[in-house]
């Protein structure tokens, strides 16, 4: 029995790699897709476009004008005349956040009375728009500081100091890597199992597999090796690319982050498999793989926080492998998350992994039948 | 390509090609209503994923779980631990010890520290400046960076509330009055889901004409089509039309169910939309055209779409992410991704209105990528023909 699933793995590896375009297709777009979008998906704003209205004829409007222009996250300061044309700018998008200072600014700060100005920012892009909010607020944070430090009045009774764990810089690229990682896995999953499997039962080829000696099972497990092999291949490959290429720090346990990676591939393995023994055309495999794995990606935690999703979906996402994949993933990397946490997140995925492979299989032997 | 020509084969009459052309498309659409998986495509699709997206992807942060350590409890400390429960955008749990939920944060089940240290009311007595530390999770740096802006704002409230009751220490000599035009609220979903459109569109677009198409070509029905009288135009005119008028049929669902479900408003003209949809989803017709034809199996094709179309749609079009962020490489291949000009449309139709500046580029640039494309499926699939 061992002999005959070690044939159908070697047979199944072989078709696989004999094919040129699927080759290119389980190596290409993985390596490309991880260079691309872990650059792409940043929610950083960085060299924001702004507009200033100023009505004020002051020294402290243009100071403060000034300390926007000097700050690293404002690449260009625009002047505009009157609301018809801030109005306009903010409309075409030119700018995502307008400063308008009234006239009575610099008179109000002279006689020490609390001054106004107002940002206007691009809803459009809320977004951008709170972070950029966040930078405004900083540098006016600084001038009254600095105004209240030159004049030598009272301080106030405490300063808020902001400092980020794990990622010092917030930067995008330490965070979606890791969760990357799960996304193209799951991918390259899906194709090798749903998919694949589709096509053969369209060719007959699979037809010929369920009349051969082998077992439903010793099939299932011929199938889910090569797909488990080729996935840790890839992961292990994506993983190299990260750290070495991509310079996203790795201060975990790499046994804890490859257990994590072997008990999701079981369960994504599992979901595809049982896609594949549900339908009979590839038509059906495709879109079901499709409505499997985007909402699989998207609700995962990966893109938004699951925890802002309204409390009646929070639970639709306990069935997603990648939920927990994501936790582990990110924790190993960038926490250096101890084995207990990732415990808590491993067995939920070994449960799923359970019962889609074991579905999968009595699907299989009852299509025998 | 070749140089010359081939001579066409006598065509009957001149009406004779709107017939053709009219009889394909009866049968294409016959084909349509008969299939369901184009239906599922089309109808179900679309709505499954703009009611799960629509709902599940958000960025506006609600109950965010933070500790609050407060080492000696004052009463200065206890009022600002206060506004802590006070506010919708926190949950908060008060601990004395710091090292009591530090576990916490690298488990992920907080997202931040909110640190008042021991010292606290003895500097404050003395008029000294006492740091309050915030302390984030990095690991997801947008909602670290927003949970920082959401602390300081608190802070900032919380001090000049102190202020008043209080007299005699330093009122903050400037503040800033933020306004969010367009979007009040700043809610995600305002947004989100014009891009969400956008992105359904693509996935419809693509997968309607790559699968159906590939199928044709795998099955060898394309073979026949071919050794009928029509022309290649002909042939690719039926072919769209049917499919064009599904696809208008599901933005039409997806922008109903934006504006009535999930209450985004639409402040642009239904003319203005139909117009820069309908460049759009020809666009995206045509490309699931191109890949189907030079793919021929719909395994490939739908990976290509997939890969090309509908991941780009989302990482790419600044639905989510930023553009003007991305480094340059990244940022000149996002101009040649349709969605790139649609995403931006959208928003501006639903939330600002008829814009020429921003619509009319977008419009052009999404036109110049069809002819293209659709160049491209002409010639292609003429090579196949001979």
């Amino acid at each position: 029995m061992v002999r005959r699933i070690l044939f159908l793995i070697v047979k199944e590896f072989l078709a696989v790699w004999r094919d040129p375009r699927s080759r290119a297709i389980l190596v290409v777009p993985p390596i490309v897709q991880l260079l691309i979008f872990s650059f792409a998906m940043t929610q950083e704003v960085k060299e924001v476009r702004m507009a200033v209205l100023n009505r004020d004829l002051g020294v402290q409007s243009r100071e403060l004008i000034e300390r926007f222009a000097g700050s690293p996250y404002f690449a260009s300061v625009l002047p505009v005349a009157g609301d018809t044309a801030a109005h306009a700018t903010l409309d075409a998008a030119d700018v995502l956040l307008i400063l308008e200072i009234g006239e009575d600014f610099s008179r109000d700060l002279a006689a020490a009375r609390p001054a106004q100005v107002q940002v206007l920012l691009d809803g459009r892009r809320s977004n951008a728009a709170q972070i950029v909010e966040g930078y405004a607020e900083q540098i006016v944070e600084v001038y009254n500081q600095d105004r209240l430090a030159e004049k030598g009045g009272p301080l106030p009774s405490s300063v808020l100091v902001s400092r980020a764990w794990f990622n010092p810089n917030l930067t995008s690229r330490w965070s979606t890597v890791p969760g990357l990682i799960g996304a193209l896995t799951m991918l390259l999953g899906m194709v090798v199992t749903a998919l694949s499997v589709a096509r053969e039962r369209e060719l007959g080829t699979f037809e010929q597999l369920l009349v051969s000696p082998l077992r439903p099972l010793e099939i299932l497990v011929g199938k889910a090796v090569p797909a488990f092999l080729i996935g840790i291949g890839e992961a292990s490959a994506i993983l190299a690319i990260a750290v070495f290429g991509l310079h996203v720090p790795f201060i975990g346990s790499l046994a804890l982050l490859y257990a994590g990676m072997t008990v999701y591939l079981a369960a994504v393995i599992g979901v595809g498999l049982f896609i594949s023994s549900l339908v009979s055309t590839q038509q059906q495999a495709i879109l079901g793989a499709f409505t499997f794995f985007a909402p699989a990606i998207l609700l995962s935690g990966f893109v938004t926080p699951v925890e802002n999703m309204p409390d009646w979906l929070e639970p639709l996402t306990l069935v997603d492998p990648m939920r927990y994949f994501t936790v582990i993933s990110r924790g190993v990397f960038l926490k250096a998350m101890p084995a207990g946490e990732v415990m808590q997140n491993l067995w939920p995925m070994a449960l799923i992994a359970a019962f889609t492979l074991s579905a999968a299989a009595l699907q299989f032997g009852r299509r025998l039948r | 390509m070749q140089a010359t020509k081939p001579p066409d084969p006598p065509r009957p009459a001149a009406g004779g090609s709107a017939r053709r052309v009219a009889a394909l498309v009866r049968k294409e659409l016959l084909q349509i209503l008969r299939d369901p998986s184009s239906i599922l495509i089309a109808g179900i699709l679309p709505l499954l994923l703009l009611f799960l997206f629509g709902y599940g992807v958000s960025l506006d942060l609600k109950n965010v779980a933070v500790c609050v350590v407060v080492e000696t409890p004052t009463p200065e400390a206890s009022s600002f631990a206060a506004s802590f429960v006070h506010s919708r955008f926190f949950a908060m749990r008060e601990v004395r010890d710091r090292r009591a939920c530090e576990a916490d944060l690298v488990a992920g089940r907080i997202k931040g520290i909110v640190a008042l240290p021991a010292p606290y009311s003895a500097r404050a007595a003395r008029g000294e400046s006492s740091p309050i530390e915030v302390l984030v999770d990095g690991s997801d740096p947008n909602t670290a960076g927003l949970v920082q802006n959401y602390a300081l704002g608190l802070w900032r409230t919380w001090l000049s509330q102190e202020q008043v009751s209080n007299a005699g220490a330093a009122a903050a000599p400037v503040t800033l009055v933020p306004r969010f035009w367009y979007n009040p609220a700043h809610e995600s979903a305002q947004f989100l889901l014009p891009g969400l459109v956008a992105v359904n569109m693509t996935l419809i677009g693509t997968l309607l004409t790559a699968l159906v198409m590939a199928r044709e070509w795998e099955r060898g029905t394309m073979e026949a089509l071919m050794s009928t009288p029509i022309g290649t135009i002909e042939l690719l005119a039926g072919k769209l039309a049917p499919y064009f008028l599904l696809g208008m049929a599901a933005m039409a669902l997806s922008v109903g169910s934006a504006v009535l479900v999930f209450d985004v408003p639409f402040r642009g003209s239904f003319m203005a939309l139909s117009a820069i949809s309908a460049v759009f989803l020809l666009c995206m017709l045509a490309f699931g055209l191109l890949v189907s034809t030079l793919a021929r199996n719909q395994f490939v094709a739908s990976q290509a779409a997939l890969i090309v179309g509908f991941l780009p749609a989302i990482m790419l079009s600044g639905f989510l992410f930023e553009i003007s962020s991305m480094p340059a490489p990244i940022r000149i291949l996002t101009y040649i991704m349709p969605a790139r000009y649609f995403v931006p449309s959208l928003q501006t139709l639903f939330l600002v209105g008829d814009i020429a500046a921003i619509l009319v580029p977008n419009g052009l640039a999404m036109a110049a990528i069809t002819i293209v494309l659709l160049i491209a499926v002409g010639r292609v699939t003429r090579l196949r023909l001979d």
